[in-house]
């Protein structure tokens, strides 16, 4: 793990770069291998933290790659401002954000990270700094670059443009559905009205309920919207962490009942429908932040993320595969439902029109099965995985869910020829 | 790279036609698609066959030459190999008959060579793979019988258990640079090298092994015995008085 600290020190680990490679690493956040590289180096951006500057006209911000998305929010929040893509959680970088291209619960209105950057600084493999933008002469740089997963160089600066918001709060509607084309319908006539949208359901139950849910929307709050008491500080961070899970626990606590339980509870104690709540940012945007490290109740073996996205009009295959899940004997207890927009230029960005899903599912034997079989049923839907949370795919069955490979992979000979720049996931999916 | 699940990418297979090698290959063939195999074996009928049984799973098989008495040749084969070894299988070696391994010098030093020389050359070749690699696991095929070598086939027992010593060993070496060593140490394994022989006790079979052995890959162990309750069987033989132990019927 190497800590450079200035430009030269990075030139100096390009030049002395080994047979393995290098990969720059944000937080961590990925689920994955994308930020690890076994037998070579792996570049902590993190001391690369600096907020350059802020134009409150444009509005947009400067910053070094290495910030948090939370700290950066913290910093800006006081000044009216807000960033346009926030993922489910505070904790990754903006050169993260941009590696993978993440999205949003606004997906369906804003589209992903990528899609609000004007430009950013890269160190190339030559150990050259380019400017490149979306569009004129760097504009192949720039998309390969957005959800390239850290392989066409190390975004070293970026600006980012930003939206304009009056509090810190949301105006959040409740609806539950008692099944999963309710749940459907329900997210496909309603969530224009929202910028932010997200639902959450239960892939425990099967049958008549199958897909029962939770859908929570909802829109920054205006000041005149809050009370007195929250107006006073309209623009506060208000974040608090509600508890933690404070140890491990044993392995086999979470099994397929206490899921079932879970995933039960969860559904009994939300409002049938209750409208214009107001949230902090915590209670709407990161829910399980109030059981800190929620990761933990999966014991030391940990858990698998699967996130995937069928086109519209492939409802049929997703009601198929939300079933699948359901009938195995793995349970997810995590399940969020949402509606993306279009897709953007990048070759490798997941967002494509359509429904996504991500469900957690604890590690253990028959597992492999299940999701390669999904595998199989989103390939045929016309969809695809999420490479910021894959970790198993095989590097056939990704080839043929992104049709653009062979452009991203000329682009990263173009500007990265001898591939300095790999990880254990360039090598697993021979990106 | 051995993916979340536990699942390699790329198998070597140290004595590619053994039972309990091919069951192991045959195992995760049937949770990965797209598996890639080498085979590590004498050329011949039976490679063949191996390769025809692995390429019929679905998995992209290759042949390369292997003599664990070549001990010379080791180092080079191990490092020529394409790609990263995810999980390598040291499953070669002989059985041998126990009254002539001990009163033969050819058929002792055989013994000796194969399955202790080579399986060292083996592992230090391997080693040097992860070293570079950063990852890798060695899945090495021991035995009970190198836990406390028995009267009725001690030369064979003696070679495991210096098998068994250097790779367990070898497991702590790799730890701090991204490896795995799972030291498996079955019971008696009803395959080709035992045909003909009447089953200990707790006999087991390759493919009982083979799903053991990729549920302790994906668990992370570090030693298994097969069956599990071998374990218990052995910690209770290691302590009984020699007096006794030479009247056991084991
Ligand atoms: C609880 C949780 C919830 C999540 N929710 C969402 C979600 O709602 N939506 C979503 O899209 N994602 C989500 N993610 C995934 C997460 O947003 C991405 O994995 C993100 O890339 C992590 O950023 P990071 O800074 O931790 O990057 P890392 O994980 O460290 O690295 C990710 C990739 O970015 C590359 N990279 C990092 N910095 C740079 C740089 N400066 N220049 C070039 N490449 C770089 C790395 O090489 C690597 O390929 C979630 C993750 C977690 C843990």
């Amino acid at each position: 793990m190497a800590r450079p600290t200035d430009v030269e020190a990075l030139r100096d680990e390009l030049k002395t770069v080994g047979e393995r490679g290098l990969i720059t690493r944000g937080l961590g956040r990925s689920y994955g291998d994308p930020a690890q590289n076994a037998g070579g180096t792996v570049l902590d951006l993190t001391d690369w933290d600096t907020i350059l500057d802020v134009d409150t006209a444009a509005p947009n911000v400067r910053v070094q790659a290495g910030i948090s998305l939370d700290r950066l929010l913290r910093a800006l929040l006081p000044l009216g401002l807000w960033l346009p893509v926030v993922p489910g959680t505070r904790q990754v970088t903006v050169g993260g954000a941009i590696a993978a291209d993440v999205h949003g619960k606004n997906h369906h209105v804003d589209g992903s990270f990528g899609n609000h950057v004007s430009e950013f600084d890269i160190l190339l493999a030559s150990g050259d700094i380019v400017t490149a933008a979306p569009d004129g002469d760097n504009a192949e740089l720039f998309w390969a670059t957005v959800g390239g997963m850290g392989l066409t160089g190390v975004v070293l600066e970026a600006t980012i443009q930003l939206k304009e918001v009056e509090t810190s709060y949301f105006v959040v509607d409740t609806d539950r559905t008692a099944n999963l084309s309710q749940m459907l319908t329900a997210l496909e006539t309603g969530d224009d009205d929202y910028t932010y949208s997200v639902a959450w359901f239960d892939t425990a139950t099967t049958g008549d309920s199958l897909g029962r849910g939770v859908i929570m929307r909802g829109n920054t709050a205006s000041r005149e919207a809050l009370d007195p008491d929250q107006r006073r500080a309209a623009l506060e961070f208000a974040a608090p962490q509600r508890g933690r899970v404070p140890f491990e626990l044993p392995v086999g606590l979470v099994n397929r009942f206490s899921a079932k339980a879970f995933n039960a509870l969860w559904y009994a104690k939300s409002p049938r429908h209750r409208t214009d709540e107001i949230q902090d940012i915590t209670q709407f945007f990161h829910p399980l932040d109030i059981v800190g490290d929620w990761n933990r109740v999966y014991g030391p073996k940990g858990f698998c993320q699967y996130q995937f996205v069928v086109p519209f009009g492939e409802e049929a295959a997703f009601t198929t595969i939300v079933e699948t899940i359901a009938q195995s004997d793995h349970v997810s207890s995590l399940n969020v439902l949402k509606r993306f927009g279009p897709g953007n230029r990048a070759p490798l960005s997941f967002p494509i029109s359509g429904w996504t899903l991500a469900v957690d599912l604890p590690v253990r034997a028959g597992l492999d099965a299940l999701l390669n079989h999904l595998d199989q049923l989103v390939l045929a839907a016309g969809g695809r995985i999420y490479l910021a949370k894959d970790s198993r795919i095989s590097a056939a069955t990704f080839a043929q869910m992104y049709p653009r490979l062979d452009e991203f992979r000329a682009s990263r000979a173009r500007f990265d020829p001898t591939h300095t720049f790999r990880s254990d996931l360039s090598r697993r999916l021979d990106l | 790279m051995i993916n979340a699940l536990g699942i390699p990418q790329h198998i070597l297979l140290l004595g590619g036609t053994s039972d309990i090698a091919l069951a192991i290959a045959e195992t995760y063939a049937a949770q990965a698609p797209n598996l890639t195999v080498t085979l590590a074996a004498r050329s011949g009928d039976r490679r063949d066959a191996a390769v025809q049984q692995l390429s019929a799973k679905g998995c992209t098989v290759s042949a390369v030459d292997f003599e664990a008495l070549d001990t010379a040749s080791h180092g080079a084969l191990i490092a020529g190999i394409d790609g990263d070894i995810d999980l390598a299988i040291v499953a070669f070696g002989l059985l041998g008959d126990p009254e002539e391994a001990w009163t033969d010098v050819e058929v002792a030093r055989e013994l000796a060579e194969v399955n202790y020389v080579g399986a060292v050359t083996t592992g230090v070749a391997l080693a040097a793979r992860i070293r570079t690699q950063g990852h890798g696991v060695i899945v090495a095929l021991s035995s009970v019988a190198g836990e406390r070598p028995r009267r009725s086939n001690f030369v064979y027992g003696s070679t495991k258990a210096g098998f068994d010593a250097f790779y367990t060993g070898l497991g702590e070496a790799l730890r701090e640079l991204g490896g795995r060593v799972l030291v498996v140490r079955p019971g008696f394994v009803k395959s080709k090298m035992t045909d003909g022989l009447d089953p200990a006790p707790l006999a087991t079979t390759p493919e009982a092994v083979a799903e053991a052995v990729v549920a302790a890959v994906r668990d992370g162990k570090e030693q298994i015995w097969v069956p599990g309750t071998m374990r218990v069987v052995m910690s209770g033989l290691r302590h009984v008085p020699r007096v006794i132990f030479r009247r056991l019927p084991v």
